[in-house]
């Protein structure tokens, strides 16, 4: 069980001006089940691979506990990369197959019992213990394989998109196993996924990265409320966040027909960078139906209306959302508002929503960064 | 091409598989046959008289083998994504000349019967006189024999290593074994977590051998578990050898090597060495420093098949480096013995073909062809000779030789042209 440090670490690849992670600062607590999420080419599997010794660390350095492993070979940090590959041998035990590892190591006899033992019981293959793989069904031999990780009493666990080769049936089993079996074992465990859905279910915390960089390190519903840029606002969250470009005017954001509120703070804040305009969120839940006319009410043409029985979606343009407008755009011209399921519009039909008080997150059109509220 | 499940209009193109999106690159006849197999069945519950032999052992995915045509086909049920990571890294090792079986297509689209979506199949053309491991002890492995194998799987990893490519799951079981002259030529089987780098870092090297040595002690305890191992097998000490082996090897193919400037011979003897464990240096990097007295040499360029090569060249024998380098030896021998010390090594070559190899395997009647390559057969005529020369003490003639090795030896020995499985417990021991 240990802490992981990245201390500024870079991975810069010969040839190439762009570091794949550029100056990576991240602390993961003992027993912390973290995950690296962000679109292809965000550098989470080279962060993930950096720490497992697989790609070098041009700069900075990376610990666990407090051991510097920056130039340690993979097999010398005490991790265990799970689900990598695993082939059962069919003249052994499950036992035995969970433990051979260790065999050559020369552990001894009784302490194989041991962990073999425990680890059973966790993945609930004791009754199989003595049987050979061929007696097992898929899900089961899955089992021995995370056994194989977990009898070696790693420091930290690594996993790799461990789902993504998966079936869907056995993905969504498979998801909660891990995540409750990590629970029970405690071992700090460094999770990447391209998936923010599987991240927000399955992490104590998520980072979020782009282009290498780390956009934010923080608890889903943190994520989900408080996104610190952008980029986190738009990728974290489905369906997606509904995100503009507003002008400022008389403490309102305008675009179109909209006219959104905006507190003092923002509005300081805006004309403290010398802006005119701001990047104004809203999720598709924040949005409520509201009387033609009041303040921060706009129209909505409804195109498409989802239909998901719990909730329902409807998908429309911002009225009177100008596409020649430069200066006012939204990042798609389609609003995703979350509507009553029992109550939904027709198709063709304006609808008038407002943003629920407080729930617009508006961002600094120059460097994309949260403004206060 | 996708067709819809409820477009009923297209004329079916392949009976029930109008739905099958077939994607494969083979040659014709490859194609027509592959046609005819039953896509729309789970892989696993396809009946028998498409297949040959079952693989033993446990694989992740489902395997199965079917023989079209004469051919044998290797099918592989897997998801998409692994069937086409898979298929294009087996594209590329193909197009590096590297030793890996050769991918013919991902079949997608494969829907069952009842309608339901099944995952796609990768096919790969099945390597001829390529055995698996455990084909090798049907009853007991033997201590040379698993050290000719570990030693065949660190070329192959350093040789992949050279090329940039990471294998991730580098074992017995993953890969196809020939046999060469005494020796083994390992083959790549599996590059399901294979990667492709422009070079490996140190970690990753290590780490694959890591995972090498795991494996291999792993499936060694197994055959122990099962009987088929020798005692004087140690699967932990055998497991070791892969690592000192590929260090021995990575260290002579890449490593600086330091030597003062009045000894420039060493250059030359460092490609000897290379060229000895069958490796061409193409180019070579020195940096003399400074002072000007001390020498600096890496090889840049390394590409391995250099008695194979030398081989084909001269006599158009396609063979195994070991093989090659025996045939070339036999060549030289041939050369002195029949004085033609002056000429072209070309002539020499076209005389040795016509008058010394091709009388050998013409020696070897049609319905035993498929027992061995015909460069293995030349090297174990040459072998037999020795032998029954040392008992008669006197020089047996090549052609009684080979007559005595075709009724004597070849004659009990099994087809290894396509062997999958060891299917009777009683198959003799395979001599290595």
């Amino acid at each position: 069980m240990a802490t992981v440090t990245y201390e500024k670490a870079s991975r810069i690849y010969p040839g190439t001006d762009a570091p794949a992670v550029d100056n990576l600062d991240l602390h993961i607590e003992d027993g912390e089940f973290l995950v690296l999420v962000g679109p292809s080419g965000c550098g989470k599997s080279t962060s993930l691979r950096m720490l497992a010794g697989l790609e070098d660390v041009d700069t900075g350095s990376i610990k666990i506990g407090e051991r510097d492993v920056t130039h340690i070979p993979p097999k010398d940090r005490d991790i265990a990369m799970v689900f990598q590959n695993y082939a059962l041998y069919p003249h052994m035990s499950v036992a035995d197959n969970m433990g051979f590892a260790l065999k050559i190591a020369s552990v001894k006899k009784d302490e194989i019992r041991r962990r073999v033992g425990d680890a059973a019981k966790l993945l609930d293959l004791e009754d199989y213990l003595d049987r050979k793989p061929k007696a097992l069904s898929g899900g089961q031999r899955q089992r021995v394989a995370m056994g194989r990780a977990i009898v070696r009493e790693p420091q930290v666990f690594l996993m790799d998109e461990p789902l993504s080769n998966l079936d869907a049936k056995l993905r969504v089993s498979t998801r909660t196993q891990i995540a409750s079996l990590q629970r029970r074992l405690g071992i700090t465990t460094v999770y990447v996924t391209h998936d923010q859905v599987e991240a927000m279910t399955m992490g104590d915390r998520v980072c979020v990265l782009k282009d290498g960089v780390l956009q934010q390190a923080d608890t889903p519903l943190n994520l989900y409320d408080k996104p610190a840029n952008v980029f986190v606002a738009g990728f974290i969250g489905s369906p997606a966040m509904n995100i503009g470009t507003f002008k400022l005017e008389d403490g309102h954001a305008h675009l179109g027909e909209a006219k959104i509120p905006l507190t003092r703070n923002t509005v300081a804040a805006v004309a403290d960078e010398g802006s005119s305009e701001l990047t104004l969120g809203f999720r598709p839940e924040s949005l409520e139906p509201a009387s033609k006319g009041a303040d921060g009410v706009f129209p909505v043409i409804v195109d498409v209306v989802e239909e998901l029985g719990s909730d329902a979606y409807l998908y429309g343009e911002a009225a009177g959302a100008a596409a020649d407008d430069p200066a006012a755009s939204l990042q798609s011209s389609t609003i995703i508002a979350r509507v009553e399921p029992r109550n939904v519009p027709k198709k063709g039909e304006t609808v008038y929503v407002k943003v629920k008080t407080g729930e617009e997150h508006a961002f600094s059109v120059k460097t994309g960064e949260r403004l206060p509220s | 091409m996708h067709f819809p499940a409820d477009v009923v209009t297209w004329p079916p193109v392949w009976g029930t598989m109008a739905n099958v999106e077939l994607r494969i690159r083979a040659t014709p006849a490859e194609q027509q046959a592959l046609l005819d197999l039953p896509w729309d069945v789970p892989l696993a519950e396809w009946p028998d008289i498409h297949l040959v032999a079952l693989p033993r052992g446990i694989s992740r995915h489902v395997v199965r083998f079917t023989r079209l045509d004469g051919r044998v086909y290797a099918l592989k049920e897997v998801v998409e994504r692994l069937a086409n990571h898979e298929y294009q890294l087996l594209r590329a090792l193909e197009r590096l000349d590297a030793p890996a079986v050769e991918a013919v297509g991902v079949v997608t689209g494969r829907q069952s019967v009842a309608g339901e979506p099944l995952d796609p199949i990768l096919v790969t053309r099945h390597l001829q006189f390529s055995l698996p491991y455990r084909a090798l002890f049907s009853r007991m492995m033997r201590r040379d024999t698993v050290d000719r194998l570990i030693d065949a799987l660190a070329v192959l990893l350093a040789r992949m290593h050279l090329l940039g490519f990471y294998w991730g799951d580098c074992s017995l079981s993953n890969t196809l074994f020939r046999r060469d002259a005494g020796a083994f030529a390992a083959y790549l089987v599996d590059a399901e977590t294979g990667e492709f780098h422009n070079t490996l870092t140190d970690g990753q090297r290590g780490h694959d051998i890591e995972i090498a040595r795991i494996s291999i002690a792993g499936e060694l305890m197994d055959l122990y578990a099962g009987g088929y191992l020798d005692d004087t097998v140690d699967p932990v000490a055998t497991s070791e050898q892969v690592v000192d082996r590929y260090a021995e090897l990575w260290l002579e193919l890449t490593d600086w090597e330091a030597f003062d400037v009045t000894e420039r011979w060493r250059i030359a003897k460092r490609v000897e060495r290379l060229n000895d464990l069958g490796f061409d240096v193409a180019e070579l990097e020195t940096v003399t420093d400074v002072g000007g007295r001390t020498v600096h040499l890496q090889p840049k360029v390394v590409d391995s098949g250099h008695h194979t090569r030398r081989l084909l060249r001269l006599t158009g024998i396609d063979a195994q480096e070991n093989q090659a380098r025996r045939l070339l030896n036999d060549l030289d021998s041939y050369r002195m013995a029949k004085d033609m010390g002056g000429e072209d090594e070309a002539v020499v070559a076209y005389h040795w073909v016509r008058e010394a190899y091709e009388p050998v395997l013409r020696a070897v009647p049609p319905e035993m062809r498929g027992k061995l390559e015909g460069p293995e057969i030349y090297h174990e005529v040459l072998e037999h000779r020795w032998h029954i020369s040392e008992q008669r003490d006197a020089e047996v003639p090549i052609m009684a030789a080979a007559a005595s090795y075709v009724d004597g030896v070849l004659r009990n020995k099994p087809d290894e042209h396509a062997v999958l499985e060891v299917s009777s417990p009683d198959v003799d021991e395979i001599q290595p």
